[in-house]
């Protein structure tokens, strides 16, 4: 136990170690937040649809050669145009918004697959694939501007939650109540597609984009398995998402396990424990 | 009595489909309005357009010193409230978000009146329980005081019976009987004949290109004739058969 301690404190005398601590608890807590409101939306695949739109657009940025901030350029744009139409067409009778989901997030899946294929930005497709679907070690390799960046959208959107929580409650609890009696109810979903496109985005070169629905949706139903208010809800959704993704980043250090996909083992473990504590 | 709405040669309906045109009628204060119809004869539509959420195609409402978020609403429950993890007191403060503008925060005035409304309606003692746990009736109850929040003067019901065993259809009723007796004026969608008959001041009926509107007494009389010549034309098929 001792040289697991020893190892451990090694490894978070490393820089770079501590910056994937730093993006990766940031991430979790946003999205976390987030997911409560989605899922209380039923727009729980909204993460999954938007992460293939944000692997389309990348696509599309690596054949006209962008790298790094100009890639967001093109990536962020998109992804917020495809939230912004997923939610509303939610509202829309003729195409329910879990079908919009599918439809968009299978179409650009596919469109960004055959661009990487017929355009290769390098030798080695499958492994670019790969790294964008399930996200690559590039964790370990963040700058401190990309901490920096991590950290600005992370107080963005946890103020947002904090200024505008009522309200935020509101429009997820009723939204035909909130704006009959005057709630603009279209801005606060505007900014929530933009917010969730924001989060999937950052998150995505974290996790890969198979993997963020996972941070959006398990925190978020573990806490409602076990509390009854909206508040604590929320409370318990960022603090088991924040604690799940600790636990899974340093397990995934040690048994150099893929970061995303120990992340999400530590929430499916968690969801199972909230789950057995509700029955008892 | 005052004159709260007033609606002259109202015409409504989705895009440029009219479902219903050539409607006058007008609410005052105290008034309990009743809104029957066939599914499909524009009740959603009427009561979406009173509440500001959709234009009217033609004619005018005009609203005496009331604005359209004057009017509380309690709408039907959606399935997704049905799971929904918020405390009573949650959804009874959420009545405020209208009010607040850019302020973060509910104001001490705001919670003691959320208070008051609780009390009013007999749920001051679950005010911390979770929403999802609780009987159709006394989910109905807490919509209703959020409704209170949000407005004193006016409440729109959108059927607020439905889907209640009858004990607490009843008291739903007396809630409202009592909330209109204490000076709120109450707009209600309904299907049930016997509570219009027993609660309301006045009807509107809507149908296909005809419409009634006129104090209870005077629905009831043209509806008895109505009902008696049902009666016969049902005698007439029985022969008939014989």
């Amino acid at each position: 136990m001792n040289d697991v301690l020893q190892t451990f404190q090694e490894y978070l005398s490393l820089p770079f170690v501590r910056y994937a601590f730093v993006v990766v608890t940031l991430i979790a807590l946003c999205s976390s937040l987030l997911g409560v409101t989605l899922v209380l939306k039923r727009f729980s695949f909204i993460g999954d649809g938007l992460s293939h739109v944000a692997f389309g657009a990348m696509a599309v940025a690596s054949v006209l050669k962008l790298s790094g901030f100009e890639n967001m350029l093109v990536v962020m744009p998109l992804t917020v145009v495809s939230a912004v139409l997923i939610l509303k067409t939610g509202t829309n009778a003729k195409i329910n918004g879990d079908a919009s989901i599918a439809m968009i997030s299978a179409g650009s899946l596919a469109v960004g697959y055959m661009l990487m294929n017929k355009f290769p930005s390098s030798s080695n497709i499958s492994s670019d694939v790969c790294s964008t679907l399930f996200g690559s070690s590039s964790i370990l390799t963040l700058k401190s501007s990309d901490v920096l960046f991590c950290t600005v959208m992370a107080v963005a959107v946890l103020g947002v939650f904090v200024l505008l929580y009522h309200k935020i409650f509101s429009v997820t609890f009723d939204e035909n109540f909130a704006s009959a009696t005057g709630v603009n109810a279209d801005r606060y979903n505007l900014l929530i597609a933009i917010i969730t496109a924001v989060v999937i985005v950052t998150a995505m070169n974290l996790v890969g984009s198979l993997l963020i629905s996972a941070l959006i949706i398990f925190p978020p139903l573990s806490a409602m398995r076990v509390f009854k208010s909206f508040r604590s809800v929320m409370i318990c959704s960022a603090v088991t998402a924040v604690v799940c993704s600790s636990v899974g980043i340093a397990v995934s250090i040690l048994l150099s396990t893929p970061v995303g996909a120990t992340i999400v083992c530590a929430d499916i473990v968690s969801f199972a424990i909230f789950s057995a504590i509700s029955k008892k | 009595m005052k004159r709260q709405i007033d609606c002259k040669n109202l015409s409504l309906g989705y895009g440029s489909k009219i479902v219903l045109s050539g409607l006058n009628f007008s609410v005052s204060e105290g008034d309990f309005l009743c809104i029957v119809g066939e599914n499909g004869s524009g009740k959603s539509t009427l009561m979406k357009t009173l509440l500001g959420l959709q234009k009217a195609l033609g004619g005018e409402i005009k609203f005496d010193g009331l604005k359209p978020s004057d009017i509380g609403y309690l709408p039907q429950q959606t399935p997704a409230q049905r799971d929904f993890p918020a405390s009573v007191r949650e959804i009874v403060l959420s009545g405020f978000t209208a009010k607040m503008g850019l302020r973060p925060f509910y104001s001490a005035t705001e919670k003691k009146s959320a208070e008051n409304n609780m009390k009013k309606l007999g749920i001051e003692s679950l005010s911390s329980k979770c929403y999802r746990e609780l009987s159709g009736g006394q989910q109905q109850r807490v919509l209703l005081a959020r409704a209170l929040c949000s407005a004193e003067k006016i409440l729109l019901l959108d059927e607020p019976v439905t889907g209640l065993d009858p004990q607490a259809q009843a008291e739903m009723y007396e809630i409202i009987k009592n909330l209109n007796k204490s000076g709120v004026t109450i707009i209600m969608i309904s299907h049930d004949v016997n509570s219009i008959v027993k609660y309301s001041t006045h009807v509107l009926s809507l149908g296909k290109n005809t419409f009634f509107f006129g104090s209870v007494n005077d629905y009831i009389n043209k509806n008895i004739d109505k009902n008696i010549n049902k009666n016969k034309n049902f005698r007439g098929g029985d022969t008939l058969h014989e």
